[in-house]
């Protein structure tokens, strides 16, 4: 990492926790670099952070940050932000802690609009607990709760977080992590509710029991299933199977999502 | 009559000595019989320059008490049983990364949903141990009005001074009369801050075995957590910094206590027979034991305002003193317990209960004091005090 | 040459294999533990996206190019 970045790292806590090949250490490196493009002034900025791999980011960032319990970050966050508003508050959850037991307070958050920005880190799996199904598993995924593969549907985040009333709902991938930078930087400058689903490959929990490889192979994953959603609107429906939009989705009061 | 006594609501009171006391953050979410501390939060923390938000539930209300007070300002919150439940978990976060909050738990009758607008005292134990884990509580419970606002500010001043969540403890009799408070002028009210830290660790304790973590900020970059941790804040698996920490948060509450055990007593420096009492059950404790001194009996009362910890040292040296020690409670016995365990069986401990959901008449009392008592005759010249708010 | 300088932190380094995979000029090469060393530091163009997706944020590219700032030119889309 860029020798400018460092200083957001607390250097006695690393190396970090997270297994090898975790794309969790991409997502918090893009972080980082969002943060200091936008030259926001440290003692500012908030990091909030839920329980599990991804809330595991709050400690190594040397700014504030609260690694509260699981699932109510956004609450804890709503605390923070109404009662400092000068304050920038950045939320950081997994997907487990984001849509199971957090949900509640995801779609509250979304629907009152507060100037947050959450960042999802989706690997479609319980990872710190050792690879349980969460709502944004696929289906028919293996679990350690689902041996036989997931029979559950799984949310649509970006819809959900639009159907709740977010303003800003971006998707990108570790992968794709310029457009990461991105999303996440116009997320936080955002003056309202912000989602950005950040996907992000598990090696150990997911991709071990659903057999999708190494790291490297899990980044080529993202690199082929995922489009850029105006190219993946023009698609033909055939070609749409198997691939994921990703990018800036329309605001919540914008064009429907497509179907 | 004194121009600053107004008539108020004990859920009234809370609020206005809250106030007082600088709050400056209320998260809550309605629930009987507490929501009129939530209704009159909206009105006034907007006049403070305060901040009110109905939060989704009571999870997110207590989430968004500690994110508040973690940037500095005072923070409140109240309920009642089924809420206070749904609290636990974060209420053990706030002990544990020593964050500075009030909670209020307006009893009801439970357990469960049970009757919303019936008194009760069913939570107690809940207080204490709600929450998973090892971890030092503070609870007040107020016996008036009167009491309710004084007490109030002395949460806050607890919660502060020794950055931990205090609970106020009400039962739906409380927080529901009118009594005339007089109220202190601004000026006359000790009023504590918590300690804002020149430097250093965030959390490496000073003499009293309290932090002075910064608030956010303030450039402390400070790292809150609830997982274990080390001065520094940060996560720690090392099982010598886990037993120091938990260690630590037991000690600070436990070497505060002696100044903040606050009791009331009433004849009991002759009495043969004592009632310890704690909230509404005061009231009619009182009015008993006056009735059993007008019979001739030597019956006494010992109110506790500080629940926990347990004010063990008044208890015990009362027990030495009294040859039986009646306590009513609004519950199956749950701080009769407490008595037992200290007392040490130096004395007869009773447990008393009466008709769940309803406040004991003082006759209810008065015949207890009379079955249990033997040969007590008062001294000629006694004297008889009334009950006095405070 | 670019002049590009490759920097990779071992305590941080956990081997997971990306850099050594994607970077398109081969630099790297895995020592006898699996974490990367840099072999030949003379082919490295300062893609970045080695610093990139370095998921152990171990790798720090000094682009040595005058008139630039260290690190701040992109890679080529992907």
């Amino acid at each position: 990492m860029q020798e400018v970045l460092e200083e957001y790292l607390r250097q006695d806590m690393m190396p970090h926790m997270w297994c090898a090949g975790c794309g969790n250490g991409i997502v918090l490196h893009s972080l980082i670099r969002a943060l200091h493009d936008l030259a926001l002034e440290k003692e500012k900025v908030v990091v909030v952070a839920g329980i599990g791999c991804a809330g595991r980011a709050a400690g190594y960032l040397n700014l504030d940050t609260l690694h509260s319990t699981h699932g109510r970050a956004l609450a804890f966050a709503t605390g923070v932000k109404l009662a400092n508003p000068d304050l920038t508050v950045v939320v950081l959850m997994g997907d487990g802690d984001a849509t199971a037991i957090g949900g509640n307070h995801l779609i509250h958050a979304a629907r009152r609009d507060i100037d947050l920005t959450a960042i999802v880190f989706n690997n479609s799996i319980y990872g710190m607990t050792g690879g349980q199904q969460s709502p944004l598993t696929p289906q028919k995924s293996i679990a350690t709760t689902a041996p036989g593969g997931t029979t559950q549907r799984p949310f649509d985040l970006p819809q959900l977080a639009r159907g709740a009333g977010a303003g800003f709902v971006g998707r990108s991938t570790t992968f794709h992590h310029q457009l990461m930078t991105r999303l996440i930087g116009d997320g936080i400058t955002h003056p309202g509710f912000a989602l950005v689903e950040a996907i992000t490959y598990c090696p150990t929990a997911f991709g071990r029991q659903n057999k999708m490889g190494s790291p490297v192979e899990g980044l080529r994953w993202q690199r082929d299933h995922f489009v850029e959603i105006n190219k993946f609107l023009s698609l033909p429906e055939e070609d749409k199977k198997g691939k994921e939009p990703m990018g800036q989705f329309h605001p919540a009061k914008g064009p429907a999502w497509p179907h | 009559m004194n121009e600053n006594a107004r008539l108020m609501q004990g859920n009234e009171a809370v609020v206005e000595a809250a106030c007082a006391a600088g709050l400056k953050f209320f998260a809550g979410y309605p629930i009987t019989p507490a929501t009129d501390i939530a209704e009159m939060a909206a009105v006034l923390m907007p006049k403070a320059g305060g901040v009110f938000v109905q939060m989704e539930d009571e999870i997110a209300s207590m989430a968004a008490v500690i994110g508040a007070s973690l940037t500095g300002a005072k923070a409140m919150t109240a309920t009642s049983g089924p809420g206070f439940s749904l609290m636990q978990e974060n209420i053990g976060f706030a002990a544990m990364a020593e964050v500075p909050c009030v909670i209020v738990d307006v009893q009801r009758l439970g357990p469960s949903t049970g009757i919303a607008t019936a008194p009760a005292q069913g939570d107690v134990m809940q207080v204490r141990w709600g929450t998973h884990g090892d971890h030092p509580v503070v609870a007040l419970a107020p016996a008036g009005v009167a009491e309710t606002y004084d007490l109030t500010v002395k949460a806050f001043n607890l919660a502060e001074s020794l950055r931990t969540p205090v609970v106020l403890l009400l039962d739906e009799v409380v927080a529901h009369m009118r009594e005339g408070v007089v109220v202190p002028d601004a000026g006359a009210l000790v009023v504590r801050e918590r300690r804002r830290p020149p430097g250093g660790p965030a959390y490496r304790a000073l003499g009293d075995g309290v932090p002075a973590v910064p608030d956010f900020g303030s450039g402390g970059a400070v790292h809150v957590t609830g997982l274990v941790h080390d001065e520094r804040g940060l996560p720690s698996n090392d099982r010598q910094v886990a037993d120091a920490l938990i260690r630590r948060l037991h000690d600070k509450v436990q070497r505060a206590a002696g100044e903040f055990t606050f009791t009331n007593s009433w004849f009991l420096e002759d009495a043969d027979v004592a009632v310890v009492a704690y909230g509404s059950v005061v009231r009619a404790a009182h009015r008993a034991v006056v009735l059993a001194r007008e019979k001739g009996l030597r019956a006494g009362l010992l109110q506790l305002q500080t629940i926990w910890p347990f004010p063990a040292a008044a208890v015990a040296s009362l027990g030495r003193r009294v040859s039986r020690v009646i306590v009513p409670e609004m519950n199956l016995g749950q701080l009769v317990g407490e008595v037992e365990r200290v007392v040490r069986g130096q004395t007869d401990v009773i447990p008393l209960s009466g008709l769940a959901g309803r406040l004991f008449t003082p006759d209810e009392i008065l015949n207890e004091i009379i079955r249990r008592g033997k040969s007590a005759r008062a001294v000629p010249g006694s004297g008889l005090r009334a009950y006095r708010g405070r | 040459m670019s002049g590009a300088v490759v920097d990779v932190d071992e305590k941080r380094c956990k081997g997971c294999g990306i850099c050594l995979t994607l970077c398109p000029r081969r630099v790297f090469n895995p020592d006898e533990r699996g974490k990367v060393k840099v072999s030949r530091p003379e082919r490295c163009t300062g893609c970045l996206i080695c610093d990139n997706l370095c998921p152990d944020l171990a790798i720090t590219v000094h682009r040595a190019k005058e008139g630039r700032e260290g690190g701040r030119v992109r890679p080529p889309a992907v």
